[in-house]
């Protein structure tokens, strides 16, 4: 039986083992603060969108040696106004420009992909790369990461009344346009910082899972935050720990992990699980 | 108990402004040519039918609608300008909100006071000092720690009305503020708005009750689609504007549901 130090241990002997690490519990901890948004808001189905929609301004940064920060900003913002814009000069409803959108977005992405001669491998992109991330992509993929954090450290008081009640917001001066394209940009690099990690099918789990993981497990938005947070790097570490031993995909385990803790919490939670929920909350609609 | 401190620039006496207001949703005009004044320290109570434009008047007040014509003035400035300064509080008529959000009752109040806080929103002790009296007002105080969504539904209009209150505003916008609430609720804010007049602020406040009218509105705006009769409660207040408000007579006879008064 293989002792748990040699377990813990033997993984930190590979460098790409140790930048893994590294980049799946940074983006996982930044996706998973988002991630409170994105539930709360509403926006799960947003974050889907704009995670295959990014996929064309990825290749195109690729292709032209720009930063695929940057393409990836551009399709993911660019996605979200044009269902803006189907929504509001045709009869076709939201959800229905949701799925047009980024089906069509994703789908150009495809075809650049197999046309634009460059270095991206597809299936890096689809499934993630987080055992041979390349150094540039690695200290780009953290710098954005950072970037996001800072975003909603700094916001959080906003973006949380905005999730709320935007109507309140305006209310009192405050900009919903601005707060909207702010959550929407966060969204958009986030997207492209998991892509490196667990790849553009999978990257929507690490934008939802643990926000709603936490949701069920407390009545307070700080405590939510930071159950998100520590639910994504344990997921990542652990995933990827998995993966090495195991010889799976690790965009999959880390996946399979948020999973199954969302699924300890939908039983588990003490108020608003399955099994907690001892009594019916009095004035609950 | 001092009053709610008020926010520099909320000072001068409250006065709104409407001359000549317009608003239409695409080609349905909903309010055509309204003009009206609110003095500082009143109350006016705004009548009319379902339908007759008083959410798209409170709307209008607060920019969410655009006026095809006319101007609104607040305390001599535009609506944008008012909202910054915090001079306006509205509380609309069905909070929208998801009920089940993870913030706590004071939390929500505290929401109030983001519109005078710097960019980080970080409340000082005069911040909470005012959500802190604003909910002692509306006796929420003890169940500021709940979950917003465990309040019963007057509770939760008390919450939202000590939110507009923790603002420090001059000008209480309020819609159909008795919609569905308790008799406990129901004085309570009855006696607060009367406070509220005390303090000098100016509120407008629709509602169905004809009791509150004339139990407390020193002003009523009678409207469809435009202002029918305005002024004092004692004036205007007549079977007559009520008959031209409400296409019939209202208070004469209890009309059967099936009934058609189409005046």
């Amino acid at each position: 039986m293989m002792d748990i130090v040699t377990w813990l241990t033997e993984p930190f002997q590979h460098v790409f083992m140790v930048k893994a690490l590294l980049v799946s519990s940074v983006v996982g901890g930044v996706c998973a603060l988002l991630s409170c948004f994105m539930t709360l808001k509403g926006w799960a189905l947003m974050g889907d969108a704009v995670s295959h929609a990014v996929l064309p301004g990825v290749v195109i940064a690729y292709a032209l040696g720009l930063p695929f920060a940057l393409g990836a900003f551009v399709f993911g913002v660019g996605s979200v106004a044009i269902i803006g814009l189907i929504k509001q000069s045709t009869r076709v409803k939201e959800d229905t420009a949701i799925g047009l959108v980024f089906t069509g977005f994703f789908a150009l992405g495809l075809v650049l992909v197999s046309k634009v001669r460059s270095s991206v491998d597809l299936s890096h992109i689809l499934f993630g790369n987080v055992l041979g991330i390349p150094p540039q992509d690695l200290q780009q993929t953290i710098v954005i990461a950072v970037l996001v954090l800072l975003v909603l450290l700094v916001f959080r008081r906003d973006l949380i009344l905005f999730c709320f009640d935007p109507t309140h917001a305006q209310s009192i001066g405050i900009s919903t346009g601005f707060l909207h394209y702010l959550l929407l940009s966060s969204l958009s690099l986030a997207a492209v910082a998991g892509l490196q990690t667990v790849g553009i099918i999978l990257v929507v789990a690490m934008l939802v899972t643990p926000g709603a993981t936490a949701y069920l497990l407390t009545d307070s938005f700080l405590t939510m935050g930071w159950l998100a947070v520590a639910s994504g790097v344990f997921s990542s570490v652990v995933g990827t720990y998995v993966s090495y031993w195991s010889d799976a995909s690790p965009a999959g385990c880390i996946v399979l992990v948020q999973t199954l803790l969302f699924v300890a919490a939908m039983v588990l939670a003490p108020k608003h699980g399955l099994l907690g929920r001892k009594t019916i909350r009095p004035f609950s609609r | 108990m001092g009053t709610v401190r008020l926010c520099p620039g909320a000072q001068p006496p409250p006065r709104i402004v409407v001359h000549n207001l317009s608003v239409s949703y695409g080609s349905v005009l909903a309010l055509s040519k309204v003009s009206l004044q609110l003095k500082q320290g009143i109350i006016c109570g705004l009548v009319g039918m379902n339908g007759s434009g008083k959410s798209t008047l409170f709307k209008a007040l607060m920019g969410f609608a655009r006026p095809s014509t006319g101007t609104i003035c607040i305390n001599g400035q535009s609506v944008a300008q008012a909202q910054r300064h915090q001079m306006v509080a509205y509380v609309p008529q069905a909070e929208s909100v998801d009920w089940d959000f993870p913030l706590s009752v004071a939390d929500v109040v505290m929401m109030g006071r983001y519109g005078s806080m710097g960019l980080l929103r970080i409340p000082r002790s005069c911040d909470y000092e005012a959500v802190r009296h604003s909910l002692e007002r509306v006796e929420l105080w003890p169940l500021r720690h709940r979950q917003i969504g465990e309040l019963s539904g007057g509770q939760r209009k008390r919450a939202f009305l000590a939110r507009a209150l923790a603002q420090g505003a001059s000008i209480l916008l309020l819609d159909e503020p008795f919609n569905g609430v308790d008799v406990r609720t129901e004085r309570l804010m009855a006696h607060l708005f009367r406070a509220f007049r005390y303090e000098q602020r100016t509120l407008l406040i629709s509602t169905h009750d004809m009791g509150h009218i004339t139990g407390f509105c020193d002003q009523v705006v009678l409207i469809n689609k435009t202002v029918l009769a305005y002024g004092e409660t004692s004036e205007v207040f007549t079977q007559e504007n009520l008959a031209l408000t409400f296409g019939g007579s209202v208070l004469d006879r209890s009309p059967s549901p099936y009934d058609q008064t189409n005046g």
